[in-house]
């Protein structure tokens, strides 16, 4: 089960592909704190991947910073591995840290099942989104429900989502 | 012509995948059957050459080129004309493949 509304940020140290570690306590009183479950070879992923990537930096000077995590058993597949998770950053230029969860033990405790999947997270550490990006992995320009932005939008004038819940879409984790 | 579907349960969109080929044959007047697999297993991946979910051949012929898709249990990657990333084939080019395998 995923993790539910309104529970709280569930602490994690993991090594990014920037050569840090990334600690939620790093991200402290970000407005807005997104934790995604992403990964190199998933379609839906990598189809939402630039809208990921632009949302970051429409609002990267109003205090939200989103952090991807990949999960994935990089034993099966093999493009998930470390190595081609900082070749992925480099070449999109992820304007946010991805972080590898190679136990596993961070995608398990939210209870994340696909990728993309999104937690979002108030200043508070309260959980006040879970789902998908949007309403269309195929179009960026059909999309008819932008649920991250508008959850987001939300959350910086101090008001809950409309829509705090939707069915994450994507490829499922790779468990061991 | 002979038309194969071919889906990994775990990837969500081959539903949809399987309706938009159905309308196209539709569309395109032919009467053809469309035989369903579905693949459960690395080995059957491999046996069938399983370039992800879901995969689509005429007559044998993949609708498209392999590109970094790779033998397994996976959900594929298309790419659309103006180079985006998609987990579904288009209309537009299951319709290609359909008119190719056409005689002419």
């Amino acid at each position: 089960m995923p993790l539910a509304i309104e529970s709280r940020l569930i602490p994690f140290a993991l090594p990014g592909t920037d050569g840090a570690t990334h600690r939620t306590e790093d991200f402290g009183r970000t407005r807005v704190f997104g934790v995604i479950f992403h990964c190199n070879h998933c379609p839906y992923a990598q189809a939402w991947e630039d809208r990921l990537i632009t949302t970051q930096r429409d609002y990267a000077d109003r205090d939200v910073r989103f952090v991807l995590i990949n999960a994935n058993d990089a034993a099966k597949y093999p493009t998930d591995d470390f190595e081609h998770m900082r070749s992925r950053a480099k070449e999109k230029g992820y304007p946010f840290p991805y972080l590898h969860d190679e136990s596993q033990e961070t995608a398990r405790a939210y209870g994340a099942t696909r990728t993309p999947e999104v937690f979002l997270f108030d200043r508070a550490g309260v959980l006040r989104y879970h789902g998908a990006p949007d309403d269309n992995y195929e179009d960026p320009t059909a999309v008819q429900h932008h649920y991250l932005r508008d959850a987001i939008d939300a959350m910086l004038v101090g008001r809950t989502p409309a829509t705090a819940q939707t069915k994450p879409v994507g490829c499922t984790i790779k468990w061991r | 012509m002979r038309i194969e579907f071919f889906y990994w349960e775990e990837c969500p969109s081959h539903d949809e995948a399987l309706t938009r080929l159905r309308a196209v044959l539709r569309e395109e007047g032919l009467n053809a059957a469309v035989d369903v697999i579905r693949v459960d297993t690395e080995e059957e991946a491999a046996t069938q050459q399983f370039l992800g979910s879901p995969t689509i051949r005429i007559d044998g012929m993949d609708i498209q080129p392999p590109g970094e898709n790779q033998i397994g249990l996976s959900c594929r990657v298309y790419l659309t004309d103006d180079g985006r990333v998609t987990p579904l084939p288009t209309e537009e080019m299951i319709r290609r493949a359909v008119r190719a395998a056409q005689p002419s």
